[in-house]
């Protein structure tokens, strides 16, 4: 075995460097291959579509995915963790038609918006304190935290409620524009998360902490890490992320409706695998779940395009999600090979 | 030396769990400075001992004193900011994450509430420096292998303020030159006044480091001895509380060599990646094959190789006369070839599941699942195979994870066998069982053989394999350098072929 030996110091030639990379970021593999994809996807859409990458186009595409990267960004955390979150879809249309509903009963939106995140973040409590002290299976939990947010949006209304605000309204239809590109304050919000998600995961201790749980929850423990708290609190962000996202889609669509977001969590789910987050845990980046995001709309935009039918977006997604999951495993499997 | 007072002083512990008595009014003490070593067979109780030190288990009775001061630990934690670590046997790191993070996190180098990689890294540096390692701290933990694992888990420990340090069985995954390393560091720290409590089952190695030690019998305390006052045989007998002679081993008959026998397993140029390149192997029915290799030679992956474990990309494997393609585990079986994982824990016993399910699994798993066995019996098999291999205690119901180690490795060759197989392969059976249980699985090779059974037995221990084996095949660097009856071998020529072949005419 060789190895406690010295390697000899590596002159920096390029092999050697790629070596030093994958010993160092072998999990970002998933990741840039996400990147690849992306890139590839808007050359394919360049060449069909002359017009596809226009800089309209592609703002619209920031635009129309706010809310999911807000919600991928608090799933990823939470699997990252080794678990799941089931309830954001259901949590992001609670939160929207409870805004809707009280914005229309006349309360400022000042007040309604930090209710919103606040509502989330006691579904995603309820969840974490479930899954961390009562032991239940994330999957379990968080589908209860699915029907109950759904349910509750039910409670509050059965039928869409226009929002007349012009606070929340304004958050969508300003555009800050240079050349052909630009900006609404909700792809703001949405890239605020991610950058906001980037630093907490690798420049704290409670991101460390999310890895660490997702590599062992019984080291990390025996690390001294607060692993209880931290397990608790990435289901606490996750809810809050589902009450953010619920504020952009109800700026998004103008409206709140209690049945929004059926199925957006598996969406968001797969938008994560796609950026290259194992679903076992341990790796992962926010990073890599905006790409997966923006690899999901692009196929989306693609198609409309294309004037195919949406059931496309299904076939294609699922199929883009087998390859990567069968990615995932195969880079697992080296590493696994590697560390006998 | 015993006027000093000592760092750490266990006085009365008594550690119960329900009505089982693990520990009982044990003392211990630990001078600072020193190396100490506990002793006993698995089951007399240093597990639970050590847990007490370290904090993992609350004391029911008695007190722990650190530098003159009474402490009582709730947590591991605890312990570990009082300045007790510990590395133990199965490594509790992060493969997911770098190796320097691995050594820090917990007590990361922060700035204005940030974590400061840059400091991190190199304090990383300097710790693994102090160990002699030089390797990336930026590189993620599980690239690594698991002996280097094993020597980041001890940068760990010894990052911090660290008075006394507890080293659970550290040497198990490490080969002879890790080993020295090992012992060169603890060495150092012993210079620094650290107090070093190592636990190991390899006694050459506690005779090599340590200064005391400290024997534990059936939860009790049989004495403590300074090293160089304590002959071999009194400390196994110690720890055996049984003469010595009834433990030797008996050695192995010749097998009649003018009697040629066809192999029931025949291997000609079996290759598995680098794993194992071009090997020849015959497994002859009533015959012991002893495998001697360093770690990394290839012993595993002949083993593996030839029970269908992994997939053979060249040569070919006769079983019962006939050339088998496409091997795999459940064909080997039904061919009577039985593979046991030298990762007893991970690739083995199933914890959870009783005693008796863990030995029926298998025959249960070959008999398919419309063909149940009858529940009783069922019972009566497994009852018959814990009471021939003397699996201790005799409880078909208790979780298989709450066996000690011995009696762990004993219930795996009681699945095995009640598959009636005809080639048996053992990978490191004793590893990390104490000498009684290592004796009597020993033994009960030798029995298996003489009953007919084709036996392959791995181990690290070259004197074991001879002991055993009745011819030893040698690898090294994945190949097999030479086959030869043990009674031509002696440790000495043996160790001189394992590690140079070159400079030796075999």
């Amino acid at each position: 075995m060789t190895a406690i030996d010295t390697r000899p110091k590596p002159a920096e030639t390029f092999a050697s460097r790629y070596s030093t990379f994958l010993r160092r970021r072998a999990s970002l593999m998933p990741t840039l291959s996400a990147v690849v994809i992306l890139i590839a996807l808007l050359i394919g859409a360049r060449v069909r579509f002359a017009n596809f990458l226009s800089p309209g186009n592609l703002s619209a595409l920031l635009l129309d995915n706010a809310y999911l990267i807000v919600l991928a960004v608090g799933l990823t955390l939470v699997i990252i963790t080794g678990g799941i979150d089931l309830s954001v879809g259901s949590v992001m249309a609670f939160t929207g038609i409870l805004c809707a509903s009280l914005l229309a009963q006349g309360l400022p939106a000042f007040l309604v918006v930090p209710i919103m995140l606040v509502g989330g973040a006691l579904i995603g409590l309820l969840i974490g304190v479930l899954v961390q002290y009562f032991n239940v299976q994330p999957f379990i939990a968080s589908l209860a935290g699915l029907f109950l947010a759904r349910g509750l949006a039910f409670v509050v209304s059965l039928s869409s409620i226009r929002v007349e605000d012009p606070a929340i309204l304004w958050l969508q239809r300003t555009r800050w524009s240079v050349g052909g590109w630009y900006i609404t304050p909700t792809g703001i919000i949405a890239l605020l998360v991610v950058a906001i998600a980037f630093f907490v995961m690798h420049w704290t201790r409670f991101g460390r902490t999310v890895y660490a749980i997702g590599g062992s929850e019984q080291s990390a423990r025996l690390m001294g890490l607060d692993v209880a708290r931290t397990k608790v609190l990435v289901y606490v962000i996750s809810g809050v992320c589902g009450g953010l996202a619920g504020l952009l889609l109800t700026a998004y669509s103008g409206a709140g409706y209690p049945r929004n977001g059926i199925g957006t969590e598996l969406d968001a789910i797969a938008a994560v695998v796609i950026g290259g987050t194992l679903l076992t845990g341990g790796t992962g980046y926010v990073l890599g779940s905006l790409i997966g995001v923006l690899v999901y709309g692009t196929i989306k935009k693609l198609i409309s395009f294309m004037g195919a039918e949406q059931s496309w977006m299904q076939i294609i997604i699922g199929a883009l999600l087998l390859v990567f999951i069968v990615v995932q495993r195969l880079i697992v499997a080296r590493s696994q090979r590697r560390g006998r | 030396m015993e006027e000093r007072r000592p760092l750490l002083e266990l006085t009365g512990a008594t550690v119960r769990f329900g009505a089982d008595t693990a520990i009982d009014a044990v003392d211990f003490r630990l001078f600072p400075g020193e190396v100490h070593s506990l002793m006993g067979e698995n089951g007399a109780g240093k597990s639970t001992l050590i847990k007490a030190i370290t904090g993992a288990l609350p004391l029911d009775e008695g007190a722990l004193t650190l530098d003159g001061e009474h402490v009582h630990f709730s947590s591991p934690q605890d312990a570990q900011r009082a300045g007790i670590s510990t590395v133990y046997q199965e490594i509790d790191l992060l493969p997911n994450v770098s190796v320097a993070e691995n050594i820090a996190l917990g007590r990361e180098p922060r700035r204005l509430g940030v974590i400061d990689w840059r400091t991190m890294r190199s304090e990383a540096r300097a710790v693994l420096a102090d160990l002699g390692l030089d390797i990336d701290p930026a590189s993620l933990l599980g690239t690594h292998s698991l002996a280097v694992q094993q020597l980041v888990a001890i940068a760990r420990a010894i990052s911090t303020d660290v008075k006394v340090l507890v080293l659970d069985e550290p040497t198990s995954s490490l080969d002879v030159d890790e080993v020295a390393e090992l012992f060169r560091v603890v060495r150092d720290l012993t210079r620094r006044g650290v107090a070093v409590l190592f636990v190991s089952h390899f006694i050459d190695q506690v005779y090599e480091l340590c200064d005391r030690v400290t024997v534990l019998r059936d939860g009790r305390l049989v004495g403590e001895y300074l090293t160089n006052e304590l002959l071999r045989i009194e400390l196994v007998q110690a720890m055996l509380g049984r003469t010595a002679a009834s433990l030797d081993a008996k050695t192995r008959a010749e097998v009649d060599p003018t009697m040629p026998r066809e192999p029931y397993l025949s291997a000609r140029g079996v290759t598995v990646g680098n794993g194992i390149r071009d090997a020849d192997v015959d497994m002859i029915e009533g015959e012991v094959l002893g495998v001697a290799g360093l770690l990394g030679s290839g012993r595993t992956e002949l083993a593996r190789a030839i029970t269908g474990a992994d997939r053979v990309s060249a040569g070919i494997i006769r079983i019962a006369g006939r050339e088998q393609h496409g091997m795999h585990p459940q064909r080997a079986i039904n061919l009577g070839v039985v593979y046991s994982s030298e990762n007893r824990r991970t690739e083995g016993i199933i914890a959870d599941l009783s005693v008796l399910d863990n030995i029926t699994l298998a025959l249960q798993a070959e008999e398919g699942v419309f063909r149940r066995i009858r529940p009783d019996r069922r019972r009566e098999l497994a009852m018959s195979w814990v009471e021939a291999l003397d699996i201790r205690p005799p409880d078909l119901d208790r979780p298989a994870g709450t066996l000690s180690g011995g009696n762990q490795q004993k219930l795996l060759l009681a699945r095995l066998l009640a598959l009636s197989p005809r080639v048996l392969v053992l990978d490191e059976p004793t590893r990390g069982i104490d000498v009684g249980a290592k004796v009597e699985v020993q033994n009960l090779v030798g029995e298996l053989a003489d009953n007919g059974l084709s036996v392959m037995f791995i181990s690290a221990e070259l004197e074991e394999v001879l002991r055993v084996g009745n011819r030893v095949t040698i690898l090294r660097d994945g190949r097999i350098v030479d086959t030869l009856p043990s009674s031509m071998l002696t440790v000495d020529s043996l160790l001189a072929l394992v590690a140079r072949p070159e400079e030796i005419d075999g």
